[in-house]
């Protein structure tokens, strides 16, 4: 019997994440493997309509969870929706993004069906008819291979890891019926850093440590600018209190798949790669040539950043 | 208050990693093993939210004999009490079930609170917090960088992807930590001898009314491999900036195309 994958979208004032079109992709290429459709669920509030949009990637069917109360994200209401759905799809396999709130729904949805889970996974196959994963241990020291039992199968996708492909779904739209039951979760608010680019989901991530020598950031978010790109920190950086946590990358930061990575001023320790070696390219501009970051770089120059990062800017002003 | 802390042995992320014959573990010696520091900070909350009402702290850890060092850790931080689930079918488990286990082993003691880290840094997981809090059916939030208890009711500030997600629930409640929240204390000297001379309780599972098919890993580890070695690329040579940068430019947009 083929039942369908499902895929749990993420949507941010009625605008999809990123993150729920790799998904999604993802979710079609398996489907096709073992032969099913594909279901995406979408919630919130006044969604419907965006909810269409999921046909793109190859949304078969698309249950819409539309609710006051889904309007904003909590974990109590999203998981029983999301239980609900599965209950009536049946699906062998959920999928995820690993984004903040696929981590946190996951674990949660894993506990309430007794399901499999492999978490931040950056790279699904299908092996005689089972699910297989692959995923980042040790801060990204250890790719492991995990075999998922049961039914249902439950994966997140590391957010920048997959293509997003579009493919033709019938889309057809399904109204799920809400009842999130009495909730003890309340959203208080949210604040937002408005225009700010986040680091996961960006295509290029300018990065800055102690080589920056202060909190004027002004040479790299101008870099940044040119190329439509996020700025990064080491945890130097952090810690001396030139830029907020939330830019940390590494080990105890977050951990980034851009196709561009470019370090000013890093030494390129171990708790820093953890969050950006597998970024496809990485440029190094360090002025040791000794620097650790050079082995790990693409492309290396050796010199001062101050003089390095504005010659890279008013190149790359030159190409248009 | 009663405050309850899930704590993980892992190794100090300076740690070589090497893998094992069979390919499906790390080896374990040669390792310098610490407290998850995300525990930390659920350790110093957890005495923080203490100080004020009064009440107590128990430490819980699943895992081998060798846990009990960072029970003893919390210990001497201040942590009044410490349970070692001290199980052969422990090490087998995923993280839904050590989930599993903790949730059985929090059920025999009171707790308004429970707090645990975002993730362990060796299993890179996320899942443990939120899980136990589903098999407890209390609320849970994820990623704290701040909270408050007033009146019963906890308000956290959750890290999300460009800002912060601010959430209630009424205690009893499960919160995970992120960094950002406080900066954990050092045991202190005194705090180590008193340390010494408490007690760890450890229960098996049999002892928790649980059995290991209650408890049994839906997913496995395979294999395990390591990385693809970055190789060192290309060291742009030029006779100034401008020249490296031009030839930086051409590279990223004729070979690597990126940009
Ligand atoms: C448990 C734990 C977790 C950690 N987690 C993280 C993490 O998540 N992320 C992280 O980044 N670190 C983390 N660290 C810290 C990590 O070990 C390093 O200390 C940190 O990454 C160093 O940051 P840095 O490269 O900016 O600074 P440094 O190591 O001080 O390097 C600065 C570099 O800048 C270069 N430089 C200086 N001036 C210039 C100039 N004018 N032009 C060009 N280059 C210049 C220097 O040659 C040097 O290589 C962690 C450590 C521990 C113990
Ligand atoms: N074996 C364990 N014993 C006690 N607490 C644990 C254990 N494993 C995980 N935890 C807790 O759950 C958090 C998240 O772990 P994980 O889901 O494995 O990434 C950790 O920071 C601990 O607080």
């Amino acid at each position: 019997m083929s039942q369908n994958i499902l895929v749990i979208t993420e949507q941010r004032d009625g605008v999809f994440r990123k993150i729920s079109f790799e998904a999604l992709s993802e979710g079609k290429r398996i489907a096709q493997l073992m032969g099913n459709g594909l279901s995406a669920v979408v919630l919130g509030d006044g969604v419907e309509e965006t909810a269409g949009e999921t046909a793109k990637y190859g949304a078969d069917k698309i249950l819409v969870a539309d609710d006051p109360a889904l309007k904003e994200y909590t974990v109590e209401a999203y998981v029983s929706v999301i239980a609900a759905a599965a209950e009536q799809e049946n699906p062998p396999v959920i999928i995820l993004g690993a984004s903040a709130q696929g981590k946190d729904l996951s674990a949660r949805l894993a506990a309430r069906l007794n399901a499999a889970l492999a978490v931040d996974c950056t790279e699904i196959r299908m092996e005689n008819g089972t699910l297989h994963a692959t995923r980042p241990m040790y801060g990204g020291k250890i790719l492991a291979d995990v075999t998922l039992k049961g039914s249902p199968q439950i994966v997140t996708l590391r957010p920048n890891a997959m293509e997003i492909s579009e493919s033709a779904g019938a889309g057809q739209v399904e109204k799920m019926a809400v009842n999130p039951g009495e909730l003890r979760m309340k959203f208080v608010e949210k604040e937002m850093e408005s225009g700010k680019m986040e680091l996961t989901e960006a295509d290029i991530i300018v990065s800055g440590g102690r080589g920056m020598g202060g909190a004027d950031y002004s040479l790299l978010e101008e870099l940044a600018q040119t190329l439509g790109a996020a700025v990064g920190a080491s945890r130097s950086a952090v810690d001396e209190g030139w830029r907020p946590h939330s830019d940390q990358v590494g080990q105890t930061g977050k951990t980034v798949s851009p196709g561009l990575y470019i370090a000013c001023g890093i030494s390129g320790a171990i708790q820093h790669l953890a969050g950006m070696s597998s970024s496809k390219v990485i440029v190094a501009v360090n002025k040791d040539e000794d620097a650790p970051i050079f082995s790990k770089a693409d492309y290396g120059i050796a010199g001062d950043l101050f003089e390095v990062v504005p010659a890279i800017t008013a190149e790359i002003k030159k190409l248009s | 208050m009663e405050i309850i802390v899930l704590l993980k042995q892992v190794p100090a992320t300076e740690s070589m990693i090497a893998i094992t014959g069979d390919g499906k573990s790390i080896q374990t010696d040669n390792i310098k093993w610490v407290m998850n520091p995300y525990d930390e900070f659920a350790v110093e909350e957890a005495l923080q939210i203490k100080k004020a009402p009064g009440g107590r702290v128990t430490v819980i850890s699943a895992g081998g004999d060798r846990c009990a060092e960072v029970l003893r850790t919390a210990l001497a931080m201040g942590a009044d009490s410490a349970v070692l689930v001290n199980d052969p079918a422990v090490e087998n488990c995923d993280g839904i079930g050590i989930a599993r286990i903790l949730a059985s082993a929090v059920k025999d003691i009171p707790y308004d609170l429970i707090i645990a880290g975002m993730r362990a840094v060796d299993d890179d997981n996320y899942v443990v917090g939120a899980a136990v809090a589903e098999f407890l059916q209390i609320p849970h939030m994820s990623m704290v960088i701040k909270e408050e208890i007033r009146d019963g009711v906890i308000r956290c500030h959750s890290t999300v992807e460009g800002g912060t997600l601010v959430t209630e629930a009424p205690l009893p409640a499960l919160f995970t930590c992120q960094r950002g929240l406080n900066e954990p204390r050092y045991p202190s000297l005194p705090g180590i001898m008193k340390a010494k001379k408490k007690k760890i309780e450890i229960k098996s599972l049999a002892d928790m009314g649980l059995d290991a098919g209650a408890v049994e890993a839906k997913s496995e580890i395979t294999g395990m491999k390591l990385p693809p070695e970055r190789k060192a690329g290309k060291m742009i040579a030029g006779d100034s900036a401008q020249v490296k940068a031009a030839e930086l430019v051409k590279l990223l947009r004729k070979e690597a195309k990126v940009i």
